[in-house]
């Protein structure tokens, strides 16, 4: 038994059908904002997926969105639309926690990049969604403030760290939703929600603004009902930025006509590491028959290896941990963030400040990536799993003579109950099918492709080559567009 | 290597400039142990001649021009300190 339904609410509809309402002027911005803070106010005490909200904030741009369009300067697309934004994005004069006590009193003097770039593309930027603290976690169980809950079923976890995210969207809390993404953190929420969650390349999208946790892996992406929706958002964020060095300088292709012009038939790879022990059969079930669309479509399926991939979650925890116990080092209560009142000296407000601040699961990983570093040990752990981590890009690369992408499931089991993984390596290993991406830098899409028979959410991860996120955006638009997964909602 | 055994919490916990309870010391130690001998499979790979990826798509040297621009206000920039007077933040004492 399923419990999604179909829903005609304006709150429940995609960005591109919106767009063509806005711009018909069947609806206002207002109207449409007004929708989103009702169904916020009627559902948020039972999904928790926000930190705060601003609503009158959000109607004041609304109604700016609404004045631009009645002087014909309507922006595009995103004019108008409410977007929620992770609580790890900085918008200005907006309170940035990162569900941690460590910035609970936080304001952001300064907006990220892509908040700058969705206000130029004209949306409502709507609320702080919740996360694990610091993006540490796959449940949100890890936030300072409050679990937040699976609007499919509301005893088990959205996924995280992107929890708020994906949950707010999948409620009908916001239109779209943004994300960060270090080891799975859009993907994997976005299958246990049921929406649709984008992963882009490392280096597509500025890290400006965003509370760093592993430098080398983070990426902002978008959460939204649809493929379109998605490549419609990502045209808004991506492009190079000079105040993120990492920031690739590449062309920005349009996103939403490639969904049109680039039609196959694509060659598809199948990583047998993907589909082995641990995977849930309904699960196993649901990616094959995804699988089989394509193969019907006229796609080549071709089997592929990645034989490091059992390695990843190790290479995962070593990198991911030392990068956060050197970027969380600028917390010591000095400049900002929580500051000790018991402390005797300099040393001691450090040591104190963090203490009070940090949660379990941050302080693990401070611990462990300090570990990792220290001298004695780099050479066994952090240099090593460098050299893993280069096996690992170079599997995905020589799969990619062969197929244009790769099909595999988002998560080994659907959405879990909260509480049941108790165990921070029980944790860990729900990544196992994500990391392999942000190790590898490479784009990676959970699109929805079921449910099980609990009614929770399937989703399948479909991944592609770097800087090719037309092609994957099209890939995945050829299923998502001929099923209605992602267009279902809960019953609340 | 027997991970576990090497973990010396207080070690590290001073060089992370991070106050453990004695209850959080036992349970990390034993939480951390468990990862560590997960991690410990990384050891049957080998790594001969292969060259360390520290980030997947590296850009080197990239410069900004030296040219001056608006940055935070003083009152922005402070906005968040914990404690402040005359546009500085106060810290503990650090000098006798």
């Amino acid at each position: 038994m399923s419990t999604a339904t179909m829903s005609s609410e304006l709150f429940n509809k995609s960005i591109a059908e919106l767009a063509t309402l806005l711009e018909a002027r069947t609806i206002t911005s207002v109207e449409l904002t007004q929708a989103v803070i009702g169904r916020t106010q009627a559902v948020e005490e039972r999904i928790k997926a926000f930190n705060s909200f601003d609503t009158g904030d959000a109607l004041a741009q609304a109604a700016a969105s609404d004045v631009r369009r009645a002087a014909g300067q309507a922006l595009g697309p995103l004019d108008g639309i409410p977007i929620g934004i992770k609580d790890v994005i900085a918008v200005t004069g907006q309170p940035l926690t990162a569900s941690s006590k460590m910035l609970a009193n936080f304001v952001s003097p300064y907006d990220a990049t892509v908040t700058q770039k969705l206000k130029k593309a004209g949306a409502v930027i709507w609320g702080r969604l919740n996360l694990d603290e610091f993006a540490m976690g796959s449940s949100t169980e890890n936030s300072a403030f409050h679990t937040t809950r699976n609007p499919y079923n509301l005893d088990c976890v959205p996924g995280g760290s992107s929890g708020g995210s994906a949950a707010a969207l999948a409620a009908g809390e916001a239109i779209a939703t943004l994300g960060s993404d270090t080891g799975g953190s859009i993907r994997q929420p976005a299958a246990l929600c049921g929406v649709v969650g984008l992963k882009p390349t490392y280096g597509l999208v500025s890290r400006f603004g965003l509370i760093a946790f592993a430098s080398s892996l983070d990426q902002i992406g978008p959460f939204t009902r649809t493929v379109e929706d998605a490549a419609i958002t990502l045209q808004a964020i991506a492009g190079h930025d000079e105040r993120d060095s990492t920031s690739f300088k590449v062309e920005i292709p349009d996103y939403r006509a490639a969904l049109k012009t680039k039609k196959g038939p694509w060659r598809i790879g199948i990583p047998k590491e993907y589909f082995g022990e641990g995977l849930d059969p309904e699960v196993a079930a649901a990616v094959e028959k995804a699988i089989s669309f394509y193969e019907k479509m006229g796609c080549e399926i071709k089997n592929v290896s990645l034989p490091h991939t059992e390695y990843g979650v190790g290479v995962y925890y070593i990198i991911a941990t030392a990068e956060c116990s050197s970027n969380l080092s600028r917390y010591d209560g000095v400049r900002y963030g929580h500051r000790s009142t018991d402390a005797d000296n300099i040393v001691d407000l450090y040591f104190k400040s963090r203490a009070e601040g940090f949660g379990p699961e941050v302080k693990r990983r401070i611990i462990l990536g300090t570990y990792v570093l220290s001298s004695g040990y780099y050479d066994a752990y952090y240099l090593r799993a460098q050299k893993v981590r280069t096996l690992i890009r170079q599997d995905f690369l020589n799969a990619y003579k062969e197929v244009d992408a790769i099909i595999t499931p988002t998560t080994p089991t659907p959405a879990f109950k909260r509480g049941a993984k108790a165990d921070p390596l029980a944790m860990y290993l729900c990544d196992v099918y994500t990391i392999g991406v942000n190790l590898a830098g490479l784009p990676g899409i959970s699109v929805p492709c079921g449910f099980s028979s609990g009614g929770l959410p399937i989703g399948m991860q479909l991944i592609g080559q770097p800087f090719k996120e037309a092609d994957l955006l099209a890939i995945a638009n050829a299923y998502d567009s001929a099923h209605d997964w992602a267009r279902r909602t809960p019953n609340l | 290597m027997a991970a576990n055994e090497d973990l010396n919490i207080d070690r590290i916990a001073n060089l992370a400039r991070l106050a453990l309870t004695p209850e959080e010391k036992v349970k990390f130690s034993a939480q951390l142990a468990d990862v560590l001998t997960n991690i410990e499979k990384l050891k049957q790979v080998d790594v001969t001649g292969v060259e360390p990826t520290a980030h997947a798509f590296p850009v080197y040297n990239v410069w900004a021009d030296d040219v001056a621009q608006a940055g935070l206000t003083v009152e922005d920039a402070l906005r968040n300190a914990p404690e402040k007077r005359d546009n500085m933040i106060v810290v503990p004492k650090v000098v006798e």
